[in-house]
């Protein structure tokens, strides 16, 4: 029984040595190598929707990337690749949405809400401080009757 | 009444983004290569080698590609839906055997029946790349002129082959 758990925890140790060739990738060309990943960082992967391919190490996403390294050396530029890309994937394949008409919700919303936010905050503010403007002073008596009333003796109240 | 309709409001229209939301799907990505010409190929058949097959050799006729693979669980579930399509005659099928070992890919079609005219083989998964492939299966409705009308992305259910597939291939064949 002993023995037999023992193996099962090596077996799970060695289990992560299965799947090594997953992340290996030529280190034969180290700026070529940089610029892969670069690039990667800007490309979703569809499989995995909230990784870049940079960080995925889904098949896809392996495969996304050779076919970067492949570009790459065949001497494309950057920008020729992510067209590349939008191309067959769409603008979705972009890990950081373009700039347009249709994404300006998305870019500017935040902004917008905070405008408004601030603007709702400074209104209140400042109705708030004319209602206290307005508020009729109190006079002598009630200040006494208010006194008595924060000292705890409710009962001279209604006397 | 200002203090209680207007939070009701922003709630209801909450609640609407969310319902709506609920019913999208975000893996179904709206494929960039719709009504474009259907990027082109040249790979080795599956079941012969020597032979070759690109959506050149297709023009003039409606057809469909369906990417498929072995491994793929998906395609097993969907593949009967396939064989009996492939049986009625109404739109030649033909496949892109993806990422897929060859032994493993005949056996598969040799056990669980072959609705292609032909596969086309794509080890590399590179030709699938090129279509915009990035779960299996998906199937594409390609037209006479070489256009990729539609794209199906995962497993057909009889659903869509009767209430989309069918009807899209009807059109386009003009009938």
């Amino acid at each position: 029984m002993h023995s037999k758990f023992i193996f099962v925890l090596v077996l799970l140790l060695l289990a992560p040595l299965t799947n090594a060739d997953q992340t290996v990738i030529s280190k034969a060309d180290p700026v070529l190598e940089e610029r892969v990943m670069a690039l990667s960082e800007h490309l979703r992967c569809l499989v995995c929707q909230n990784q870049t391919i940079a960080d995925s190490n889904a098949e896809l996403a392996v495969d996304l990337k050779n076919q970067v390294r492949d570009k790459l050396r065949q001497g494309e530029s950057e920008q020729e690749i992510l067209d590349y890309m939008v191309k067959r994937y769409g603008e979705f394949v972009l890990f950081k949405p373009l700039v347009k008409s249709t994404t300006w919700l998305l870019w500017f919303g935040p902004l917008l809400l905070l405008v408004l936010g601030l603007g709702v905050l400074i209104i209140n503010l400042r109705q708030r401080r004319k209602l206290m403007q307005q508020a009729p002073a109190l006079s002598a008596e009630e200040h006494v009757r208010a006194a008595s009333i924060l000292s705890g003796k409710r009962g001279e109240e209604h006397s | 009444m200002n203090r209680f309709f207007l939070p009701l409001g922003i709630f209801v229209i909450l609640v609407i983004f969310l319902w709506v939301g609920l019913k999208l799907n975000p893996r179904e990505v709206p494929s960039p290569l719709i009504n474009k010409i259907a990027p082109t190929f040249r790979l080795p058949q599956l079941h012969d080698a020597e032979k070759t097959i690109g959506p050149e050799d297709l023009r003039g006729k409606v057809w469909l590609l369906n990417v498929w693979a072995s491994w793929c669980v998906t395609c097993r579930q969907e593949h009967p839906l396939l064989v009996e399509l492939g049986r009625q005659n109404l739109v030649p099928i033909y496949g892109l055997n993806y990422k897929d070992d060859r032994e493993n890919g005949l056996a598969w079609l040799k056990k669980l029946d072959d609705p292609y005219v032909l596969s086309a083989y794509d080890r590399e998964g590179n030709i699938g790349i090129d279509w915009g492939v990035y779960g299996v299966p998906e199937t594409f409705v390609i037209d006479k002129a070489g256009l990729i009308r539609h794209k199906f992305i995962g497993a057909l259910t009889p659903e869509l082959i009767q209430n989309k597939l069918i009807p899209l291939v009807k059109e386009l064949n003009g009938a």
